[in-house]
């Protein structure tokens, strides 16, 4: 398999070869020649963007916005420095799929950031990478400088004007720096708290300039689509949710891992895919895009197909396409308690709905957990669910309240059973 | 303060962000000056501030908000383990507790002789892998079992 292969491993299909991460195997597979192209035939970024909105490809960091769209909203004319930056701060509770392009497909990224860095008229990148990936981050450093020993990035690349220069920014520690904003921030060496949008990063991002912010996977893609095009992209998708799209798939299944497939393939495959659900056993929930996105009862589940239409008509995010598989052994009292301790762990402080709010939360599912809940405990905390959502800067408040509001949803007689028997029902 | 191939590395981070953009490199420089000197003390954070011209406080700023940084003494073998759900499912939970056991403290605990610091991590993003755990920050241990962090622990001296 090779990048000139047009099957569905769009970013995974180096992990089949000897030393994947390196240049060596990249290029002899098609490496870095979208790039070579681009650049010594000066195709206009008019022309890529086209592209990438024939593509359908959307954001896989969790948004799904349209890349190309994103594209479009930077004053690529605009005279001073522009940044594009990669979005590696992968610490959505299950998802791992940016991991593993790091460590066995690093240049596709490393192409794609350039390639990203000819259009948007930006001449330097960063990827800022999650902080507790440590052995990860210095793969990735070792294929940069391969990428500028071999000419790959730095001044005048192939020959021509064009100049791009990349960086990893390694994080610490900290969850909201996957927000956008935040992770701006943490790269200009300072908490990472979200800014106020607008202005959006387009007209003022790092250091105050036009910056791209894109998700590792979706900058991987782009070499793919430049070298198929956009309409064959598409097609291993569906109609607006073009492409293939890895899939992390955790929790109680007998083969967890990554499976990149097209978008629209039936969730039973994937889960066919990664062995079925641990020991026989039954399926009793699935959160579908990553801890911030509503569960699912299993049932429901069954009958989506992987898009972000489908999850999203299921009421539903596809999200990051992290998928955290719950069998029926679960109890979904102490699942919720562990996700709602989560986000009052990582709430960063600047609001107070959310900074107060997931405390409050985390606090009553406990108490429900040990024993110690209250006939009304479950009202109050779709109450303060629902004025945590919407009431912040960034969406962590919204992803903090989506799992409770859900979990109460599709299983509140589990909880309600917690709180008059004071004792799990599984 | 800090010897001489610390200040190299710190000095290479610098060099990744406009020459006015000093600041950028001060995560970095924590973390390479806390792995020299095993956490960071209220002296070292200056030392770093000042060594990229920053105030003091932003430099406290980003040593305390980052949960991977220690401001306060740990052991030599710092074990981060991950107990969010996707951990929790694959058995983090027991594996908490057989660490916690194993090792007489709680989580964000050290032992006596200063050998282990036992934390509680979030998402590490490998939870293909799950359950996991850090050493020292850095180095990770995937598929977690009781033997396997038993072998773990009694290589760490």
């Amino acid at each position: 398999m090779s990048l000139l292969t047009p099957t569905v491993k769009v970013c995974s299909w180096t992990q089949e070869l000897d030393n994947p991460a390196s240049l060596a195997t990249y290029v002899a597979h098609g490496g870095y020649q979208a790039l070579r192209r681009i650049v010594t035939e000066k195709v206009s970024g008019d022309d890529i963007i086209a592209e990438l909105k024939t593509s359908a490809l959307r954001g896989r960091g969790g948004a799904g916005f349209p890349t190309g769209l994103k594209w479009s909203f930077m004053p690529r004319a605009f005279p001073g420095d522009k940044y594009i930056v990669c979005n590696s701060d992968e610490g959505e509770p299950g998802t791992f799929k940016d991991r593993d392009i790091l460590r066995y497909n690093p240049h596709q990224l490393i192409e794609g950031m350039a390639i990203a860095g000819y259009v948007l008229g930006a001449k330097v990148g960063y990827n800022y990478i999650h902080g507790e990936i440590f052995e990860i981050y210095q793969i990735f450093e070792r294929a940069l400088e391969e990428a500028r020993a071999a000419g790959y990035l730095g001044d005048n690349l192939f020959g021509t004007d064009f100049c791009f220069q990349l960086h990893a920014h390694h994080g610490y520690g900290a969850y909201i720096c996957g927000e956008e904003t935040a992770l701006l921030e943490s790269i200009e060496g300072k908490k990472g708290q979200p800014r106020f949008k607008p202005p959006f990063p387009a007209s003022f991002g790092l250091y105050g300039k036009p910056t791209t912010i894109n998700n590792t996977e979706t900058l991987a893609s782009v070499p793919w689509i430049m070298q198929h095009g956009g309409q064959a992209f598409l097609e291993l998708g569906k109609p607006n949710n073009g492409g293939a799209k890895l899939f992390s798939v955790s929790g109680h299944v007998n083969k967890p891992g990554n499976y990149e497939v097209g978008l629209g393939t039936p969730f039973s495959e994937l889960l066919e895919m990664a062995g079925g659900v641990r020991n026989g056993h039954k399926l009793k929930a699935v959160i579908p895009g990553g801890s911030s996105a509503p569960v699912l009862p299993g049932h429901v589940m069954m009958d989506c197909t992987m898009d972000f239409d489908s999850i999203a008509k299921a009421g539903s995010m596809l999200g990051s396409g992290a998928v955290i598989v719950m069998d029926e052994t679960t109890c979904m009292v102490r699942a919720l308690e562990r996700l709602s301790y989560f986000y009052f762990e990582e709430s960063c402080g600047q609001c107070t709905p959310c900074r107060e709010g997931t405390g409050w939360m985390y606090r009553v599912i406990h108490r429900i957990e040990h024993g110690q809940g209250r006939a009304e405990d479950l009202d109050l905390l779709n109450s303060v669910a629902s004025r945590i959502g919407g009431h912040t800067i960034c969406a962590l408040g919204d992803a903090a309240a989506m799992p409770v509001q859900s979990f109460l949803k599709h299983f509140g007689d589990e909880f309600a059973y917690h709180v008059e028997h004071k004792r799990c029902m599984v | 303060m800090l010897s001489s191939q610390s200040l190299a590395a710190i000095d290479a981070e610098v060099v990744k962000y406009p020459a006015d953009q000093k600041q950028s490199a001060v995560m970095a420089a924590l973390r390479i000056a806390q792995t020299e000197k095993g956490w960071l003390t209220p002296e070292l954070v200056e030392y770093v501030a000042h060594h990229l011209d920053m105030p003091p406080i932003a430099a406290f700023e980003v040593a305390t908000f980052y949960n991977m940084y220690d401001t306060r003494p740990v052991g030599r073998h710092k074990i981060t383990l991950c107990t969010n759900l996707p951990c929790l499912l694959m058995g983090a939970g027991e594996l908490g507790e057989h660490l916690k056991k194993k090792l007489g403290i709680e989580f964000g605990q050290t032992t006596d002789d200063g050998r282990y610091t036992l934390k509680e991590g979030e998402c590490m993003g490998a939870c293909g892998d799950a359950p996991m755990c850090l050493h020292n920050n850095h180095t990770m241990h995937t598929q977690l079992t009781p033997e396997k962090v038993d072998a773990l622990l009694d290589k760490l001296k």
